[in-house]
């Protein structure tokens, strides 16, 4: 499959793929800088990824969507405070929380997340690192929660490898919420390690009551391809858990072993 | 102009890095009678005329919705500056 992907530029889905019946949007704000690699990751999944854009309140009919990082809005007000407020989100958070049928599934990584709790469909909130300083580094994530569409295709309890880029980055949330998601295995990843920002009981990602919704700091779609993900036991920048992600919510979509 | 002006501050639980790091930096001016920082947003809101009792309760409700974020953050006060 890589061989014929090309590393920049077009990243539509050739349709011949059995899979390329998951349509999965990647919304583009002002100031995302990673919707380029969420598209690309889900081609490398077996999706095919459709721009959004945060001006239109259309989602052209997508199976899921992926809130990329980057710095919408120039995290002015808040991290993702602005975005939130975009017409793409009005739609998605309709969807996203549709009591009838299944409702959409999100992902919102790093930014994303942050956008998602703005929005109040993820709980907690971020705050600046407790060092202060922009993290860049790969992490080690443990995966607590396979039931999400996202997540379907890790093991209980899967160690993965990842980059993690950002400097807002404490996950916060008071006390009677944190209680609810610990008892509710809503804690979907959760750093392994030393503390990389001080964010609540090592919290990476979390999960709405449903499971439609996954949020988390670290990036994902930068460890999908050997030669440019983190290193790992196979070499350098082989790394490549973060494709899991993507294949999870291509399988879940197309009835696959979810 | 009138001015409505809406201040919000993180809530007393939630740590607050900056101001941490605001207060480590003081004594390297000479500043040194400060326990603690803690770093708040101010927001003026310009209004052109009269500040009904409407416009301040919409100012409210910006502030309750979209000025602060209610999990780390409390809005402490929205008041009417008529000089700025």
């Amino acid at each position: 499959m890589t061989a014929e992907t090309p590393l920049i530029g077009d990243h539509t889905a050739p349709e011949t793929s059995p899979l390329a019946g998951a349509r999965i949007g990647v919304v583009t704000f002002p100031g995302t800088l990673d919707d380029r690699d969420a598209a690309r990751a889900v081609r490398l999944g077996g999706g095919t990824p459709v721009p959004l854009w945060h001006a239109e309140d259309a989602l052209h009919g997508v199976d899921a969507v992926i809130l990329p990082g980057g710095f919408s809005y120039g995290d002015y007000l808040r991290a993702g405070a602005i975005a939130r407020f975009a017409p793409v989100m009005n739609t998605i958070i309709t969807e996203a929380g549709a009591v009838a049928g299944s409702p959409l599934p999100v992902l919102g990584i790093c930014n994303g997340f942050q956008i998602l709790t703005e929005a109040h469909l993820l709980p907690g909130s971020m705050i600046k690192n407790d060092h202060l300083k922009f993290t860049c580094r790969d992490q080690v994530l443990r995966v607590e929660n396979t039931e999400t569409a996202w997540t379907s295709q890790f093991t209980q309890n899967e160690l993965i490898t990842v980059p993690m880029k950002n400097q807002d980055g404490q996950y916060v949330v008071d006390d009677a919420t944190l209680h609810a998601l610990e008892d509710q295995g809503r804690v979907v990843f959760r750093y392994v390690g030393a503390s990389p920002n001080g964010s609540k009981n090592d919290i990476a990602g979390v999960t709405n009551e449903r499971g439609n919704v996954v949020g988390l700091m670290p990036h994902p779609e930068h460890a999908v391809e050997a030669g440019y993900g983190p290193d790992d036991a196979t070499g350098l920048r082989d790394g490549t858990d973060g494709l899991t992600i993507f294949t999870s919510v291509v399988s879940s979509l197309t009835g696959g072993n979810a | 102009m009138p001015t409505i002006v809406v201040e919000v501050m993180p809530k007393p639980e939630i740590l607050d890095p900056q101001g941490k790091a605001i207060a480590n930096a003081l004594p390297h001016l000479g500043f040194t009678g400060f326990s603690s920082v803690r770093q708040g947003k101010r927001f003026e809101l310009t209004v052109d005329g009269e500040v009904t009792e409407e416009l301040l309760e919409s100012a409210r409700t910006a502030a309750a919705e979209m000025l602060s974020n209610p999990v780390i953050e409390d809005v402490v006060s929205v008041t009417v500056a008529e000089d700025l």
